[in-house]
């Protein structure tokens, strides 16, 4: 279970939350003008960010309110919440690289 | 002007509801153990959903009756027996009792729509849209401790604050009135559940404790 920290509210379980998807996707300028395979990118295609990855997060059974949140996809890490409409912050420290492969559970029997 | 033969209608018509708990009342008493926890629903509270900037003019107007707004989360504002409580930066609940309504003689949601005026924001009335179940006694943290996951200590969860969060796994607001007491306000359809839901948690308070 991920702790996050609602802006507003201070540490809640990961329960009260939803998932916002991809932050700072920004909504084409002309649509209109947009082929169907731009349209379909924008719509569907999203980034498969190893390390950290901004997303979208709603505090649904809290305040309600949306914020952003820099996540490490890798450890989970929680590198930065911050506010919508606010710049992502720069990256903090990268995801520690596993030297050696952790064996799968269960996989040595 | 209150339209008196109308009133006398609704109130006709009041005596003919049923509270969303009311069928657990037997079971809430049978389960209660004195002195230890209790459970009990207090039924009917008159609720009001207010969205405004608190900090606008309307926020002030709409806050006169519980001596301003909260604002934090957690913060309750009361003034006699009406609470406002924090839900958002610009979302509150408020929390007055059963004969505040208008439909019993009060003035409420009425007077805060008044206050709103034309301002931005909204006063939804919300008093059938959650029931209200007090469980107090000094076990009353550890049977809540079975299924919140907030920080319940009292040095924390201070008497007099309210957090909107998941209790036995549903929505609900938690709201500590006393040092011992506290009100849960679940949404209606959600009232028998948290109801069987805190019985079955109270149970073990029943029997004697073993050495």
């Amino acid at each position: 279970m991920l702790l996050i920290s609602c802006p507003n509210c201070g540490p809640r379980d990961e329960t009260e939350f939803h998932y916002g998807g991809q932050a700072h996707v920004a909504y084409p300028e002309n649509p209109a003008e947009l082929t169907d395979r731009e349209w379909a990118e924008y719509l569907f295609y999203r980034d498969n960010t190893k390390g950290a990855f901004a997303e979208r997060w709603l505090h649904s059974t809290g305040c309600r309110q949306w914020f952003n949140m820099l996540r490490d996809t890798l450890t989970y890490d929680i590198q930065a919440i911050y506010p919508m409409g606010q710049l992502r912050p720069a990256t903090g420290p990268t995801a520690p690289t596993i030297t050696s492969p952790v064996s799968p559970e269960g996989s040595s029997k | 002007m209150a339209d008196t033969a109308a009133l006398e209608n609704s109130k006709k018509i009041q005596t003919l509801r049923k509270s969303p708990a009311s069928g657990l009342w037997a079971a809430f008493e049978a389960g209660s153990v004195a002195g230890t926890v209790e459970l009990r629903e207090v039924p009917f509270l008159t609720m009001a959903g207010i969205r405004v900037d608190p900090d606008g003019d309307a926020g002030e107007r709409l806050g006169k009756r519980t001596g301003g707004l909260p604002t934090a989360s957690g913060e309750v504002r009361s003034s006699g027996d009406t609470a406002a409580l924090w839900l958002g930066p610009a979302e509150f609940l408020l929390v007055a009792p059963a004969e505040s309504h208008e439909s019993l003689g009060g003035e409420l949601p009425r007077t805060l729509t008044d206050a709103l005026g034309d301002a931005e924001g909204q006063v939804v009335d919300l008093s059938a849209n959650r029931t209200t179940l007090e469980l107090s006694g000094p076990r009353a943290r550890d049977v809540l401790e079975k299924g919140c996951a907030l920080d319940l200590h009292p040095r924390v969860f201070t008497a007099g604050t309210a957090l909107s969060t998941e209790i036995g796994g549903i929505p609900a607001i938690l709201w500590k009135t006393a040092e011992e007491t506290y009100r849960i306000f679940p949404r209606a359809s959600f009232a028998e559940f948290l109801g069987r839901w805190l019985l079955d948690a109270m149970r073990e308070f029943a029997s004697t404790e073993v050495p």
